[in-house]
């Protein structure tokens, strides 16, 4: 419960003090577990564990040494401090490497899905089901470490395009999976990276090929369900020339009192004239209002616009785990590419978010745009860390960045640190950011209109935020005001 | 010479613990009273590295790496002062003192200042301040950085601007820091500025480097006390040569509804590291910070600000500019804390920078950090060229296009030299700048004389 201590406590202020202290009171709507035969490893980390993993999954020679590899150079790294988060010490030994939902024959449609399992996506809103698919999407959907179906993958495979899990793709492109893999985020990127690049169980594999426009929003969903696990999948994107992808990523985990860890990695590739749209919306377990349980949310995603015009665009929501460090970024390294970062991060709660992207251009005329909207309530902070980067032979680089966050309770913290590194006489770069709190002048225009303050913030909030909801892809954006709503229920309309 | 890789301040401990008696004997008990402890630090703490945090294009380390000679015996430097420094603030009427190296010099108008005005070096005061000057140094700027505490360690001396209670002065306050000597040197400046209650007092301090001067080194420490109502105007200007590094770190803390307004200008330099550590401890307080840098040839400046807002309803600004040409580095980090229970702060952050040549380069880092919801903050950063269309318009005008770019850059630096408040200062600063934007070197061989006759004649 939020206590608002504050000299001049006015009228509009103490109004507001029920709504706020609902904010960080909201429950968490998926916090439910699913009872489905799990298959686990006991907890711990070595090279057996890697090589179990890899054996489990029957992979070639040249995946365990890419694992091993990471998984040596892992031992060799300590745990990053830099962020402004405050990360208590997590015992890698402690947690499960592989949690597998348990494998019975392998199901032919969706009638032989664990009903149970079925039920689970149905509460999270994923349409697995046939009247979703009407939607349009095709869902690979992640549970614990396996991916357990992908939807329309057949009606995709005659258009050329490859959506499937990751294992798969090993076992059935393994040409293009080694070409790709571990060509944008490297095991040597960092401490999460090398961490993911030795155990990473599942994950989404995308490819497109040249020219095809993929006629349907891909989608993920990702579910940690077995306490005690960590979930470290990995997503490979690939857009070949003229290609088009916009690609959903959804993120839930059941409520537990232990924190869980996720450490992913999405890496993309975007070729010649092709764009990729990453959407996501992050609604991991947050923890309860003290602070106890919640994800541990390190995801290293990155994009390589490697090709001449070209274009990638991430925008995410972000409101769940209990700490996110999470960097989206674009390398601009095609002439004329241009890269995008579209985000709402809201924290309550004990909640904990350091979060932003860097772009890094390299090309010439590449042009990036950052629009991140941080909403902080009540004991959370919430950080924009950013990256823009003009190489000195990236001549008539454009970039834009704005970063505004709101604070909702005097006990939040909202804190920005951008980087900005220009070696280039023809950049342009710009970054503008402002803190404040709802402006009582707004709310008070609202309440004089009727609007009870509850409403106002709930109007406030949404039109704060609509400048990056409205890079959502529909049905998402759907979900996303709805979570937005969710995470600030009782202050939101 | 030390090996890059091991911490270059060892051999100052070695040349501490060697000479620590010469050191002690020729200096006062509060400065003594600080050495063991600032010892710890030098020994047990490693300088940031370059790309470390808040030191993304300064080594500290390579800076202190070179083996300075040190005046440890307080060996009186006996340049001709007036003949030798080029002062680029002439003809302005102040209280002058001069800082050769590291050695103080007391010009005659010193003795010509109002009552309730002190403005002496350290080794000045009577054994029964000491306790006073005990109360204040080394208090406000603390121990916690290795530069810092090597500054503490090796101090000898130091200049004082006390201000009582309620005292304005009118004139305002000097200090020519000059770098002279054929040795690679390091000057270790230390500086305490008190203004009491009430009182308002300006200061211009300007740093160069004597002309027969080979690579030398000024880590300077001011520590500067603001208490309620005080005003202080502070101008700190670097006209220094190629060769020279500086290491400087002003440390402020402010009370109750006291206004301070530094403006940093850089306009020719080596290497130069600032750090601005400002609290603002008092409510209602005003802070400005302007700076202003013009880099070219393989200059490197690199600013650094922190602002903690600790009381409520403070406001502060910080502007800072940067025109970098050839092969210049500029860097600039900011930032603005805001404690919890701060509310009503109002606190503003600008960094401008105009890249002039395909070889600058320019790291920005301006931060918000903020643990209050009742706030108005905000920061900008823009880094640019000058506007084509202006500098073309320009030219169908008859402008050269290279007068063009000067009164462009000269534009761009306006809203920092606007921020000076010391009558005639403004207009020889935009002397200086539109000197230095055009290529010749800022310092004024017409007014060698100018500073210590002016000095002279008020004596």
């Amino acid at each position: 419960m939020t206590k608002i201590v504050s000299e001049n406590n006015d009228t509009s202020r103490s109004q507001l003090d029920p709504t706020l202290s609902e904010v960080t009171n909201g429950d968490y709507k998926y916090g439910f577990t699913t009872d489905i035969e799990t298959d686990i490893l006991p907890p711990s980390l070595n090279e057996d564990v890697v090589r179990f993993i890899s054996a489990k999954k029957g992979e070639p020679e040249w995946l365990l040494d890419f694992r091993l590899k990471a998984f040596r150079y892992w031992k060799t790294l300590t745990m990053p401090r830099w962020a402004h988060l405050d990360i208590p010490e997590i015992d890698y030994q402690a947690i499960s490497y592989w949690a597998a939902p348990k494998k019975k024959e392998g199901p032919k449609s969706l009638d032989e899905v664990d009903p149970e399992l079925l039920d689970t996506f149905n509460r999270l809103g994923i349409p697995l089901q046939e009247q979703k698919a009407l939607a349009g999407m095709a869902v690979d959907a992640v549970m614990d470490s396996v991916s357990v179906k992908t939807t329309h993958r057949e009606k995709l495979a005659e258009m050329g395009i490859i959506f499937c899990s990751i294992s798969e793709a090993v076992k059935d492109y393994p040409d293009l999976v080694k070409r790709y893999l571990g060509s944008v985020v490297s095991y040597r990127d960092n401490f999460f990276a090398a961490l993911n690049s030795a155990v990473f169980s599942d994950g989404s594999f995308v490819y497109i090929p040249k020219g095809v426009r993929c006629p349907m929003e891909l989608s993920t969903y990702f579910r940690i369900n077995a306490s005690g696990t960590g979930q470290f999948e990995r997503t490979l994107i690939v857009a070949d020339d003229d290609a088009y992808v916009s690609y959903l990523e959804g993120c839930t985990a059941p409520m537990r009192d232990e924190n869980q860890l996720h450490a992913a990695i999405v890496e993309i590739i975007v070729e010649d004239r092709a764009e990729v749209k990453y959407s996501t919306v992050q609604n991991w377990y947050a923890g309860d209002a003290q602070g106890r349980g919640g994800v541990y949310n390190f995801v290293t995603k990155r994009g390589l616009c490697r090709g001449d015009n070209c274009k990638l665009s991430w925008t995410q929501v972000e409101t769940g785990s209990a700490i996110t460090w999470k960097y989206p970024s674009c390398v601009l390294a095609g002439d004329n590419s241009v890269g995008e970062f579209y985000s709402v991060a809201v924290t309550r709660g004990r909640q904990q978010a350091d979060t932003g992207t860097k772009m890094i251009h390299i090309g010439r005329n590449t042009r990036s745009t950052i629009v991140s909207k941080g909403i902080s309530a009540g004991h959370s902070q919430n950080s924009y860390r950013g990256l823009v980067k003009v190489a000195a032979k990236a001549d008539g680089v454009r970039n834009y960045t704005q970063c505004d966050s709101l604070l909702l309770g005097p006990d939040c913290g909202a804190h920005t640190f951008p980087y900005i590194d220009v070696q280039n006489d023809s950049a342009v770069v710009e970054h503008e950011a402002t803190t404040s709190k709802i402006s009582e002048d707004q709310l008070f225009y609202c309440n004089q209109r009727g609007i009870p303050t509850e409403e106002a913030v709930g109007l406030i909030v949404n039109g704060y935020a609509k400048e990056v909801m409205n890079k959502l892809p529909m049905e998402f954006a759907v979900e996303a005001q709805k979570l937005l709503q969710i995470s600030l229920e009782g202050s939101v309309g | 010479m030390m090996s890059a890789s091991a911490n270059p301040l060892l051999q100052y401990a070695d040349l501490y613990n060697e000479h620590s008696a010469t050191i002690n004997n020729c200096s006062l008990s509060p400065l003594n009273a600080l050495r063991a402890s600032a010892l710890q630090v030098v020994v047990g703490q490693q300088l940031p590295a370059r790309g470390s945090e808040d030191y993304e294009r300064t080594s500290l380390a390579e800076m202190f790496a070179p083996d300075y000679g040190l005046n440890i015996s307080r060996l009186q430097v006996t340049a001709d002062v007036a003949a030798a420094f080029h002062c680029g603030v002439p003809a302005m009427s102040t209280y002058l003192a001069v800082v050769v190296n590291d050695t103080i010099h007391l010009s005659k108008s010193l003795s010509r200042l109002p009552e309730g005005v002190r403005f002496c070096r350290f080794s000045d005061l009577s054994e029964t301040d000491y306790e006073w000057l005990a109360g204040y140094y080394g208090k406000i700027a603390g121990l916690s950085r290795p530069e810092v505490a090597l500054n503490t360690l090796l101090a000898q001396d130091g200049l004082l601007v006390r201000v009582n209670k309620g005292v304005h002065l009118s004139k305002p306050l000097q200090i020519v820091n000059l770098m002279a000597g054929g040795n690679p040197v390091m000057a270790v400046r230390r500086l305490l500025v008190v203004m009491e209650e009430d009182s308002e007092a300006q200061l211009l301090i300007c740093d160069h480097t004597g002309l027969g001067a080979v690579e030398c080194m000024s880590s300077s420490v001011s520590e500067i006390v603001l208490e309620r109502n005080a005003r202080l105007d502070l101008y700190d200007m670097e006209e220094a040569s190629d060769a020279t590094s500086r290491c400087s770190a002003m440390y402020v803390t402010q009370q109750e509804g006291s206004h301070l307004l530094i403006d940093e200008i850089t306009l020719n330099c080596g290497r130069t590291r600032n750090d601005f550590d400002i609290r603002l401890e008092g409510e209602h307080c005003d802070t400005f910070v302007g700076g202003m840098a013009i880099g070219s040839a393989h200059q490197k400046i690199d600013n650094h600000t922190n602002i903690v807002h600790a009381a409520p309803r403070c406001h502060s600004h910080q502007l800072f500019k940067y025109v970098l040409s050839d092969e210049a580095d500029g860097a600039f980090e900011g930032s603005i804390y805001v404690a919890p229970g701060a509310v009503h702060t109002e606190s503003y952050q600008s960094n401008r920078n105009i890249i002039a040549s395909v070889g600058a380069r320019m790291h920005s880092k301006p931060q918000l950090e903020i643990y209050c919801d009742d706030v108005k903050c905000s920061h900008g950063s823009a880094t640019g060229q000058l506007d084509q269309e202006a500098l073309f318009y320009m030219r169908t005008r008859g402008i050269p296009e290279a007068d063009a770019r000067r009164m462009l850059m000269q534009a761009f630096m306006s809203d920092v030299i606007d921020s000076v408040r010391m009558p005639g200062l403004n207009d020889r600063l935009r002397q200086l700048v539109d000197r230095r934007l055009s290529g010749d070197a800022a310092h004024c061989i017409d007014c060698r004389h100018s500073c210590a006759d002016d000095a002279s004649k008020q004596s």
